[in-house]
């Protein structure tokens, strides 16, 4: 297997990082003014759009009482990958996707706040380069934050691997998605250290569980004051503009 | 026809982010903890876990006695009674339309709270019920005031006063509801010759002003046999470019704000409006002359 080469004698890996180092994350709030909130971020080559609609009424059949629905669709371009191919909507691993981001995002979102109400999450991949799931949690994480919806707090996802046998890697991209190990990939909450979501591509170790998914968890803590960074600057430029607008100061 | 339409590289794209840099208020995101202390209360964007008063939004905290809130800078419309709001009707129903007016839940315009046409002091029969699609159909639009707040957040409206009603010829700006500032009135009579409503929902409505007054008609009836010159369609035209000129550019949209940026609007053409340089330049100016008007 190519296990080897994952991480050089140096502990470089193939795009020169240490294990332990994140890829470059860049995000933007607020990209479009037809949602109520939307966010773009590149996680490395990774790059994804997210869009929320709402909380809106939820049409009379779906409607629940107690609490708000979580509508969400993921969605890959059809440049996204290296060979061109055209995802219909409802395609299996499309449809697993939003599953999963569904069930990351109501573990965060305050659900009871709003009864009779639905929120839509519009996740589109322009780029896949590895973890599209944790790019599309935490861009999802971003658009909420940006239309005003009540968070328990941020969810944040990393995924974490092993290479040559033992050492864990963190955040992997795609070449070492397929030419490596098992990815593990967790979406967490990181202030209070719960785990909202888990998923194994492949089986390993159990004995090599715990630093992997240790290497995870910390990866999301990383994540999540990249993100407090960005939407603390963004909260900056977009208050200073409107002269801190209806807000008592 | 020829058009001309631009296409640019994301890295010429303008950067529409007016700077100020004076003082930034505490910032608060979700998850943070807000206070430890057991003596407050919590309140909207808030919540209690361990005994800690959390942040549940990003914005900034609004401190009333011993109530703590923080408050979004970006939400869906929440209303307060008196609020005006230009809604649009999506259903009508049994004694009541179902209104769309941005909010989290729809609103609702009982038959008992408009005007119908024929006095103040009118029963509402079963006619009238049967009417009700006469008065107002879906997709209509119409300027409303919040009479009430029901339990679960969704509001009634009512428009028992001839201000309020149908709305006939102009055109619908829809920006985001924190843009709009709160004042005593929310209806202007802008001197180029136009109207506009502000909703607090974040709905703005830009009509040519009228010269005849309604009768005592409800405010249902709509004159759309009027033919509107052409100069006062390029009014409105640039008046809506000046609008989402400043609310790209995320300013504060009140009536001095749209009047001014109209005025700095007047050396571009209504159609160069729509580009990024121009939208920049207007806000900026206008900003400028905002911030002189406050010294």
């Amino acid at each position: 297997m190519a296990n080897q080469d994952l991480l050089s004698d140096q502990g470089l890996r193939l795009d020169g990082r240490r294990a332990h180092e994140l890829r470059r994350i860049r995000c933007k709030l607020g990209v479009f003014s037809q949602p109520d909130g939307s966010a773009y971020l590149e996680q490395g080559n990774t790059k994804v759009l997210a869009a929320v609609y709402g909380p809106h009424q939820a049409p009379g059949k779906k409607s629940n009482h107690s609490e708000v629905i979580v509508n969400c669709q993921y969605s890959m371009a059809v440049f996204s990958t290296g060979e061109r191919k055209n995802r219909p909507r409802g395609d299996r691993k499309s449809q697993e996707m939003t599953i999963h981001l569904q069930q990351t995002l109501r573990a965060a979102i305050k659900t009871e706040l709003y009864p009779r109400s639905q929120i839509d999450v519009f996740i589109e991949v322009l780029q896949a380069d590895g973890g599209n799931y944790c790019a599309s949690v935490n861009a999802a994480t971003l658009a909420l934050i940006d239309a005003g919806i009540c968070l328990k707090e941020y969810v944040c996802a990393c995924t974490a691997s092993l290479a040559n046998g033992n050492v864990p890697l963190m955040d992997v991209s795609h070449l070492e998605e397929v030419s490596g190990g098992a990815t593990l990939s967790v979406a967490s909450l990181p202030s209070s250290n719960k785990i909202a979501f888990m998923e194994m591509s492949q089986r390993f170790h159990l004995d090599h569980l715990p630093k992997v998914l240790d290497h995870a968890l910390q990866g999301c803590q990383q994540i999540m004051s990249i993100l407090d960074k960005a939407v603390r600057e963004h909260l900056a430029l977009v208050g200073s503009a409107s002269d801190w607008g209806n807000i008592a100061k | 026809m020829s058009t001309n339409v631009k296409f640019r590289l994301a890295s010429d794209r303008v950067n529409t982010q007016i700077l100020t840099g004076d003082r930034i208020p505490r910032l608060y995101t979700p998850g943070e903890v807000v206070t430890a202390q057991q003596s407050f209360m919590r309140g909207h964007g808030t919540y209690v876990e361990d005994d800690d008063i959390k942040a549940s939004v990003a914005g900034v905290m609004e401190q009333v006695n011993k109530l703590i809130s923080i408050k979004p800078l970006k939400s869906r419309y929440v209303g307060e009674i008196g609020d005006v709001v230009v809604a649009r009707i999506t259903e009508v129903q049994q004694k009541r339309w179902k209104v769309d007016t941005n909010s989290r839940l729809d609103s609702v315009l009982l038959l008992s709270s408009v005007n119908l046409p024929g006095g103040e002091l009118r029963r509402r029969s079963a006619e009238d019920e049967q009417m009700m699609r006469k008065y107002l159909q879906e997709g209509d639009l119409i300027s409303a005031e919040v009479q009430n707040i029901y339990d679960d957040g969704s509001l009634s409206l009512y428009t028992r006063s001839l201000k309020y009603g149908k709305l006939s010829q102009g055109i619908l700006v829809k920006v985001f509801p924190s843009l709009i500032k709160r004042r005593k009135t929310h209806f202007h009579n802008l001197p180029c010759g136009v109207s506009i409503i502000l909703g607090n929902n974040g709905f703005i409505w830009i009509s040519p002003t009228s010269t005849s007054e309604s009768e005592n008609d409800g405010g249902f009836t709509q004159n759309l046999s009027e033919v509107i010159p052409r100069a006062d369609r390029e009014v409105i035209a640039r008046l809506r470019n000046c609008i989402l000129a400043l609310a790209q550019c995320k300013m504060m949209l009140y009536d001095t704000s749209i009047l001014y940026a109209f005025e700095e609007s007047i050396k571009y053409e209504v159609h160069e409006l729509l580009n990024q340089e121009a939208i920049f330049d207007v806000a900026f100016l206008t900003q400028h002359r905002l911030r002189l008007q406050e010294i």
